[in-house]
């Protein structure tokens, strides 16, 4: 059940490594950093996020700073997004590609100033990332992995943002998606971003690494009246996947591409590494395609089981796959030939030799309700 | 340690456990098996009458985050199936050694419990897991 061997090096710690710890976390190498998979319970965390808020520890993500005159021009080179449509305090998500179209990471960019921009990275991508940037644009800007800098802290649930906006002097209510500011947070500085990887609302907060537990102290300390939970990568990793959210290694990778994966929408930017082989791609038409899933049968597909023809030879592969404890299915994601890709298809899965049914979903298994408006002041 | 590993219990390398009364033998995971799981969210099982090999897969339990195949430590005839885990398959991590039993199976050759570890034993062979 468990394999022992030996690990190759020393897994990194966060900042909060000792705070885990003393919540009682089971820790795993996660990407090379040791990390929290559960406090509680997988099941009781997810909830915990889907109905009040939970707090995650994610300063094991990387940080890329681009700063100079050419800053702009150097992202612009690296991701496939418009690095045009950001203005100060604007986020952009995107991928990065190879010259053939695959995917070196997927990302999210933080313009600061026209001369100053930001790049956050996955966790286990960080070396190779940088490498690829410095590579590719550090001779039109300064390229910096300034990854050890910061602690890096995501507060999501449909309670996150009325309790942050307690501990803040600055409205953040009034920050749209995927807009940031640099404000404080019970004192502490902190970069705000209304941005997550839950499907729920919320921000990351960016925070200079030394503070980085005085700050996760201090909201966990507040958000106890409103049930706020500290939540692991195993509750990461189902909540992200009912909102249909990529994971890198898993649906997304060097083998395919960002219109393959369903992400044409961030394939936007003119100048970039992989453009043409993205040109060409969508000019013919994608053979194979990145859909979600919802199991028919009693079984839970898993990454790397195979999709199967009629057959029963290996038509596509699972990506990933998971109980929906939210949305109560079992749900995935899987890349199968674009001629079965329509929503209402049925798939069959081989899981651990049982053939098991599954339907091709459109959209997102999972979506926040939206705000209730405020109830009418009945006089 | 006992509270968390029955003394009467007999256990196998891959976590299930076994309770012998006559020659009935009830079989489930331990402690270490559910919390290396996490949340199980569901199991498969043998319908009753069906013939377990010693140490072959008779089954399957999954959490959110894994799967793991059940290896039966005994060998006999399946003689009654839990199978209110089939829809509450939490019952396995609230109480993996009573109502998260699995199998209830009616075994020919006693003498086949006697190569399954005793509580101290299993529990020395955890130490030696962890450690290794």
């Amino acid at each position: 059940m468990t394999d022992s061997s030996e690990p190759a090096s020393t897994p990194k710690r966060t900042p909060l490594y000792a705070a885990h710890q003393s919540l009682g976390a089971k820790i795993i190498d996660f990407g090379g950093w040791a990390m929290p998979l559960q406090y509680t319970g997988i099941l009781d965390e997810h909830r915990a996020v889907r109905g009040a808020v939970g707090i995650f520890d994610v300063s094991h993500m990387g940080e890329v700073g681009f700063h100079g005159p050419r800053a702009a021009e150097a992202v612009q080179r690296c991701i496939t997004n418009d690095v045009g449509k950001l203005s100060d305090g604007k986020a952009l998500y995107t991928t990065v590609c190879y010259p053939d179209g695959g995917i070196v990471d997927d990302c999210i960019v933080y313009r600061e100033a026209a001369d100053r921009y930001l790049i956050v990275v996955n966790a286990s991508n960080t070396n190779k990332d940088f490498s690829w940037f410095d590579e590719h644009a550090g001779s039109t800007c300064d390229v910096r992995n300034v990854s050890d800098v910061f602690g890096l802290l995501a507060v999501q649930g449909p309670r996150a943002v009325e309790l942050l906006a307690g501990l803040c002097p600055l409205p953040l209510s009034s920050v749209a998606g995927f807009h940031f500011l640099d404000t404080e947070i019970a004192g502490i500085g902190v970069r705000a971003a209304r941005t997550g990887y839950t499907g729920e609302d919320g921000f990351e907060l960016f925070v200079a690494a030394g503070q980085t537990e005085a700050l996760w102290n201090a909201i966990l300390a507040a958000g106890q009246s409103v049930g706020i939970k500290p939540i692991g990568l195993g509750a990461r990793d189902t909540l992200r996947l009912e909102a249909k959210l990529s994971l890198y290694g898993n649906d997304i990778d060097a083998d395919h591409s960002p219109l393959e994966a369903g992400l044409g929408w961030v394939v936007k930017g003119k100048g970039y590494i992989g453009e043409d082989a993205l040109a060409a791609q969508a000019a013919a038409g994608v053979t194979r395609k990145l859909v979600g899933f919802v199991m028919k049968d009693r079984a839970i597909a898993r990454h790397g089981y195979n999709i199967l023809g009629a057959d029963g030879a290996p038509i596509g592969v699972v990506t990933s796959g998971t109980v929906g404890p939210t949305v109560g299915l079992n749900i995935g994601l899987g890349y199968v030939p674009a001629a079965i890709a329509t929503p209402g298809t049925r798939l069959v899965i081989d899981c651990r030799g049982k053939q098991a049914a599954a339907e091709v979903v459109q959209g997102p298994f999972y979506k926040r309700p939206r705000p209730q408006p405020a109830a009418g002041k009945a006089s | 340690m006992s509270a968390d590993y029955p003394n009467e219990l007999r256990y196998t390398k891959d976590h299930e456990w076994a309770r012998t009364e006559g020659n009935t033998v009830t079989i489930g995971i331990t402690k270490f098996a559910v919390d290396q799981l996490g949340d199980i969210t569901q199991v498969e099982l043998p319908p009753e009458g069906e013939s377990l090999q010693r140490e072959s897969v008779f089954g399957s339990v999954e959490s959110v985050k894994a799967v793991s195949d059940l290896f039966a430590p005994v060998s006999g005839k399946v003689l009654k199936v839990n199978s209110p885990l089939r829809d509450s398959p939490e019952y396995i991590n609230e109480d993996c050694y009573d109502e998260g039993w699995m199998v209830q199976v009616e075994v020919k050759d006693l003498s086949e419990l006697d190569k399954l570890m005793s509580v101290t034993e299993y529990v020395a062979y955890l130490k030696e897991q962890e450690g290794a």
